[in-house]
């Protein structure tokens, strides 16, 4: 069986499960942000009373912190007071958590095998932990809050094997986006998808997090890097259970295998065009585009490696004038280290603001949002019309090295021409 | 759609591309109106916001491949149902968006023989017409999988609801299902055998 198999399987109760073959399995975390505040008013609405697992109800605020409106204020409140009535204890309230797809990994909720359920499509970043990882809605999550089961149709999966090895300023990032781009926006629509390959495998677990969580652009339900020493040297200080390790069977079968060159097929840095995220263009192709905000950032490139990186493209530098750069760690962990290494002074230094950890401008509600005819260069992950801001904007997501590299011409550019001896990012451990 | 239906009857209000995501169909900056009703005054308000006004109760929306992409925003489905909308047709959906449809109560009708296919970008018309026409009032046998345009006189397959969903959508969505399964069951257990 595949890792989505052997998970969907074991938390169905079947020995063996085959794809489009419909399991009722049981939840073991099921984690949401702000619209909490929807799947609370959806839950009193079907009446049962109290929730059924309160220690398997994880909360983060992470949307709107903190609170920008009265609005907001007074969703977080309610939220809030239905933690303490159902005695929720994982709750990350303002200033204690951040995004939180990079809070449950880094407090230890999240163990390979599991099964989870977020409301936040970016949920699949999880399957870097080889966890099955999946996004629903606020009224689906409230069944789960009932009953604690879910159905699901076993999805078949995509294998995705990178051997080679990333290029200097080549990233995870320019990985998917490359993939999405040959793949499609549809491209894995329903499907599982498995990172292997010793691309891969050389790979930090923040630059895994970005694959798992960009599969979703092109449709996955969930996506798998490997679980190996990496993953589990991540996991052991953060996780109080036992660890299993998981790995799919040798015979498991795929519905296609794709197999990918790091180093050939990816000669330089790719970006995604406004406004959809499978519009991929190697960056010498997309030619001359001013600038006029930059944004480091969100649940795909907000970690230390990112700030690192960005930190070492801009150091000694200035941001373009016409240019704003925002950055934004992804949880208070990831900025009290960003701190304490000096990256953060860097970026101040060199013009930046740095934002609340929090999805800040991505999701367009406030934190950098942007006008007509504004240009924006993004580590994020949605490039939409009117994502961050004015229908007339226009968004190009990028890695966080091309992000910085933009903040400081100004305009859209390669790290090389601003860092001119080529140095690796920090994607290998 | 009155809840329950399984059999729909309306008019085609508007044909869309593919790739039609949830910022189009509800944008973010709205997404702390948590009162489903509401929602549906911002139904595809920054590209189109001209479908809302002109949309019938019960009139359909038919898009190209992978409707709903991008978000996992309930909002996008509470939008287009309570502004009216009858049932989506689309070649494909984006899975979260088909679930959250569903479970809302909303028809979300899968015909690739009906709607858009062979574009790719959501903000320009559609590379070739559909075969569902704006204006084409059509009757939806949801169970059987067929959609009949009434004014060209054309059947077109679609998929068969899946018996979970038609359990789902003849209840009304998930709440009223999981109402009447934990609570009205245990007030009165002759309930559903009458």
């Amino acid at each position: 069986m595949t890792l989505a198999e052997k998970i969907l399987a074991r938390a169905s109760g079947y020995d063996r499960v085959s794809p489009e073959q419909i399991v009722i399995a049981r939840v073991d975390l099921a984690m949401s942000h702000e619209n909490a505040d929807l799947v609370r008013k959806s839950f009193l609405e079907i009446g049962v009373g109290r929730v059924w697992d309160p220690s398997k109800i994880v909360i983060i605020f992470d949307h709107r912190v903190p609170a920008e409106s009265e609005k907001t204020a007074t969703t977080h409140q309610a939220i809030r007071e239905f933690v303490a009535a159902q005695g929720i204890e994982h709750f990350y309230d303002v200033g204690r958590g951040g995004i939180c797809h990079q809070v449950l990994p880094e407090n230890g909720h999240v163990r390979p095998g599991m099964l989870i359920v977020g409301t936040d499509s970016h949920t699949t970043t999880h399957g870097a932990f080889g966890a099955f990882a999946t996004g629903i809605g606020a009224t689906e999550m409230a069944g789960v809050w009932t009953e604690g089961t879910l159905w699901f149709k076993v999805p078949s999966t995509l294998r995705i094997e990178v051997e080679g090895e990333l290029r200097p300023w080549i990233s995870a990032k320019d990985l998917i986006l490359h993939l999405i781009g040959r793949l499609g926006a549809a491209g894995a629509d329903y499907r599982a998808v498995e990172f292997d390959g010793p691309a891969i495998r050389r790979m930090s677990v923040a630059s895994r997090m970005v694959l798992t969580n960009l599969a979703m652009e092109m449709g996955a339900k969930v996506a798998f890097t490997p679980v190996d020493e990496i993953l589990l040297d991540y996991l052991r200080p953060r996780v109080p259970e036992k660890l299993a390790t998981i790995a799919p069977d040798a015979d498991a079968c795929y519905e296609r295998v794709i197999r990918l060159d790091a180093g050939e097929d990816l000669a330089e840095p790719v970006i995604a065009c406004p406004h959809s995220v499978d519009r991929v263009k190697p960056l010498s192709a997309v030619g001359e585009v001013p600038v006029h905000q930059a944004v480091l950032g969100s649940c795909t490139n907000g970690r230390l490696e990112d700030l690192e990186v960005a930190a070492r493209v801009v150091a000694g530098r200035s941001i373009h004038p016409r240019t704003r750069l925002i950055v934004i760690p992804a949880s208070q962990q990831v900025y009290r280290e960003a701190m304490r290494l000096g990256y953060l002074e860097t970026l101040v230094a060199a013009g930046a603001i740095i934002n609340p950890p929090g999805c800040g401008p991505c999701v367009g509600v406030h934190q950098g949002i942007l006008a007509a005819g504004e240009t924006c260069v993004s580590s994020t992950n949605r490039n939409f019309v009117g994502r961050m801001g004015s229908k007339d904007s226009f968004v190009y997501l990028a890695s966080p090295a091309v992000v910085a590299a933009s903040a400081i011409a100004g305009k859209l550019a390669h790290p090389e021409a601003i860092v001119k001896e080529a140095e690796p990012c920090l994607t290998e451990v | 759609m009155p809840d329950g239906s399984l059999k729909l009857r309306g008019r085609v209000r508007a044909v869309l591309g593919d790739n039609i995501d949830t910022d189009i169909i509800y944008p973010g900056r709205y997404l702390n109106i948590t009162d489903r009703e509401k929602t549906a005054e911002h139904l595809f308000e920054l590209v189109y916001p001209e479908i809302r006004a002109g949309l019938q109760p019960g009139s359909f929306i038919v898009a190209g491949r992978n409707f709903g992409c991008g978000s996992s925003r309930e909002q996008a489905a509470a939008a287009l149902k309570f502004a009216g909308a009858g049932a989506v047709i689309a070649a494909s959906f984006a899975r979260i968006f088909f679930r959250n449809a569903i479970n809302l109560g909303l028809a979300a009708v899968v015909s690739p023989e009906a709607a858009v296919v062979g574009h790719a970008s959501a903000c320009q018309p559609a590379a070739r017409p559909a075969m569902l026409a704006a204006g084409d009032e059509l009757e939806i046998d949801l169970v059987a999988g067929e959609i009949h345009d009434l004014t060209q006189d054309r059947i077109f397959p679609s998929a068969p609801l899946d018996p979970r969903a038609a359990e789902l959508l003849a209840a009304g969505g998930l709440i009223p299902y999981l109402k009447r399964k934990y609570i009205d069951q245990r007030r009165n257990p002759c309930l559903d055998t009458v």
